[in-house]
């Protein structure tokens, strides 16, 4: 689950991370209002929106008058940012965070996240802060400095004082440097992150280390135990269709392409999707609809695959283990007349009860196209929907 | 032969009296010599019953001692499946099998670091299968996990798979050419766990029954590229080759947890064309597997 810059800053700031002082706000009003209230000169006016890149993209700008804070807030409120990672359309901007302007004297970057070979904790820290990290990983490797912490045992005062080092951060502030780096530790841990990324960390001309941006992302197997942590959630940065998937326990993903797919499993679920590449079209969505699918199940994953209006055809790949074929034949024979499916359907099962499974679609007087293997099942359905 | 488990093996169920625990091991039971195998259940509060015949102990470490069992499955709910692997261990056991999806990633990180940190202490290695798989069998002896039984022949090849129904599915496809599986292992789809393609692959090699070996592998994560070039220089047997998610875009959890490309080498395109260079026979066809493993014998 990802939340906004200026709800990774509370974070922050609750495990002792120096951040700017800032406000969010939703209106313009607010805006002005809020800049009043944290008073100073200079502001800066940030689009919050979950995708990186905004500063890029026209989301992220400087005020030095209440009138330009207004302005800003006026051009960035309401705007489609556009940045690498939210796709051509954009993303709408809906809140703000107005913030005190800081004296950058040098903008370094660091991250906590988890590494799956050595399966420790890595802290990432790099001299060229500001920058998009993996940028900095391909040109210059050798400016990025990681270290991998054990979690019995914690990032030590060697490790942090080995990236503080290796970034160059010069002695005065290393003590702050160091202790912003075991905060972040500490809060990657107990928040049950799977990413915690600060970019940039900046040197103040006073020699403070401050948090000007803060990216998390986090595990949502773990977010039964923060609530704290759901209640950042914005629904609005999210694909509406897959939260309503996700309220029947169905894992879906919007994709580019016109074949709808509804498989068990997440690995056969891919496997389906790359046959529908291989024999000419593209997927319209990734589903897996689990172990334990009913009719309800599957009937509210197909009206989920027909709200896509580039939907023009179905492909159901079952293959049956402690899912029975003849359940799943019920429940798609039931899912295409509820959905009065005017699109063609080619459904595709094996295993348990197959046999039972392909007679229910038979005879339900339905037009489904029977297939045996996947490469069939692919062939066919590219055919009907060309 | 096989790999891990036989029809002489000892097994104890963590979980036995959950929903899920019940329905599996009843299952587990009925399959070949599972009567003989599934031996012990845990559960704290209902030490002293039985269910399915099988006797409930209050831990893994007395159902070892009264049982003499060295393998335990895990049905045990996410928030205490970690909790369950570390018991496991401490009874030192000599794997333990993780089915529980959705264990949180912070949880297995500390379990593994305790695994590992026992070990170098001079403790006895217990190793794990999973979180978040579907079991391994060896046909016509056991069967340990939730997949189908009956899909399964007894035959010389190996499978060893992320995902549960695309092992299936490959599984499948070796039975109906008339091959079986000398054991087919499912490592599970999480980001952290015990067992990797690379073990496995070691086992397989190492096994006389073992002629060939399909490898099926998805998006994220390093595993599949470290199993590959650990078989250039040492694998004896052919290898077929596939990666699910080619068309699985970057940035989005695929269902399973680790199923998430990160950086560029962790594609599926990536991954198959080191597989392709360590000398696996590779297709982008699932439904050829079985086929082009056939054609290698």
């Amino acid at each position: 689950m990802k939340i906004h810059e200026y709800q990774g800053k509370e974070i922050l700031r609750k495990f002792g991370v120096a951040t700017p002082r800032g406000i969010p706000c939703f209106t313009v009003d607010e805006a002005v209002k809020a800049a009043e209230t944290l008073g100073g000169n200079i502001w800066v006016v940030k689009a919050q929106i979950h995708a990186g890149g905004r500063g890029k993209g026209g989301g992220v700008k400087l005020a030095r008058s209440l009138d330009e804070v207004r302005a800003n807030a006026s051009a960035i409120l309401g705007m489609q940012l556009k940045t690498h990672q939210t796709g051509p359309e954009g993303q709408k901007v809906r809140r703000l965070l107005i913030e005190d302007g800081a004296d950058i004297k040098k903008e370094y970057y660091v991250a906590a996240l988890t590494d799956r070979a050595t399966q420790k904790v890595a802290l990432m820290a790099s001299s060229e802060g500001g920058m998009d990290i993996e940028e900095v990983a391909h040109k210059t490797p050798e400016k990025i400095i990681k270290v991998f912490v054990d979690p019995l045992v914690g990032l030590t005062d060697a490790q942090a004082k080995e990236l503080a080092d290796g970034i160059g951060v010069p002695a005065a502030s290393q003590p702050q440097a160091i202790d912003t780096f075991k905060k972040l530790y500490t809060c990657y841990m107990e928040t049950d992150a799977s990413l915690a990324e600060i970019n940039p960390l900046i040197l103040e001309g006073n020699g403070n280390i401050k948090a000007l941006d803060a990216k998390f992302n986090f595990d949502a197997n773990a977010l039964y135990r923060h609530p704290e942590i759901v209640a950042y959630r914005d629904l609005d940065e999210e694909d509406a269709d897959e939260i309503e998937a996700s309220k029947f326990d169905l894992a879906y993903i919007s994709l580019d392409g016109n074949i709808g797919c509804l498989v068990n499993g997440a690995g056969l679920a891919m496997a389906t999707m790359d046959t529908i590449k291989l024999f000419g079209a593209e997927p319209a969505n990734f589903l897996d609809v689990g172990g334990g699918a009913t009719t309800e199940k599957v009937t509210e994953a197909f009206k989920i695959m027909l709200k896509n209006t580039k939907v023009k055809g179905i492909l159901v790949n079952i293959f049956g283990g402690i899912m029975k074929c003849d359940t799943i034949a019920t429940g798609v024979v039931a899912a295409a007349r509820e959905t009065h499916l005017a699109v063609p359907l080619v459904v595709r099962m094996k295993g348990t009860n197959e046999d039972l499974g392909k007679k229910i679609l038979a005879e339900s007087g339905l037009p489904i196209i029977a297939a045996d293997t996947m490469a069939e099942a692919a062939t066919k359905i590219v055919a009907a929907v060309k | 032969m096989s790999i891990l488990i036989n029809q002489d093996t000892k097994i104890i169920t963590q979980g036995i009296t959950g929903k899920t625990g019940q329905f599996h091991t009843e299952k587990c039971i009925e399959y070949a010599n599972g009567k003989n195998c599934f031996v012990a259940g845990v559960n704290p509060k209902k030490a002293g019953e039985k269910i399915f015949d099988v006797p409930i102990f209050a831990s893994v470490k007395d159902a070892k001692a009264a049982t003499g069992a060295t393998v335990s499955v895990i049905y045990v709910p996410p928030a205490g499946a970690a909790d369950a692997i570390w018991e496991a261990c401490e009874a030192d056991l000599d794997l333990a099998i993780c089915i529980t999806e959705g264990i949180p990633v912070r949880d297995m990180l500390v379990v593994r670091n305790k695994m590992k940190q026992k070990v170098a202490k001079g403790g006895k290695e217990t190793l794990l299968l999973g979180p978040n798989c579907p079991g391994l069998i060896t046909p016509d002896e056991v069967k340990i996990g939730i997949m189908p039984g009956h899909i399964h022949r007894k035959g010389r090849i190996g499978v060893v798979s992320r995902s549960g129904t695309l092992t299936y599915e490959a599984v499948g496809q070796v039975t109906e050419l008339g091959l079986g599986q000398s054991s087919a292992v499912g490592i599970g789809g999480d980001p952290i766990n015990g067992l990797k393609h690379i073990d496995i692959m070691k086992m397989f090699n190492d096994d006389p029954d073992t002629e060939a070996v399909i490898m099926i592998g998805e998006i994220g994560g390093p595993d599949e590229a470290e199993a590959a070039r650990w078989c250039k220089a040492n694998m004896k047997k052919p290898v077929v080759g596939f990666i699910a998610g080619v068309t699985a875009p970057a940035g989005k959890r695929m269902g399973h947890a680790g199923a998430l490309i990160s950086g560029g080498a962790d594609t599926a395109d990536a991954k198959l064309a080191i597989m392709e260079e360590c000398g696996f026979k590779i297709t982008r066809d699932p439904s050829v597997m079985g086929k082009l493993l056939k054609s290698l014998l």
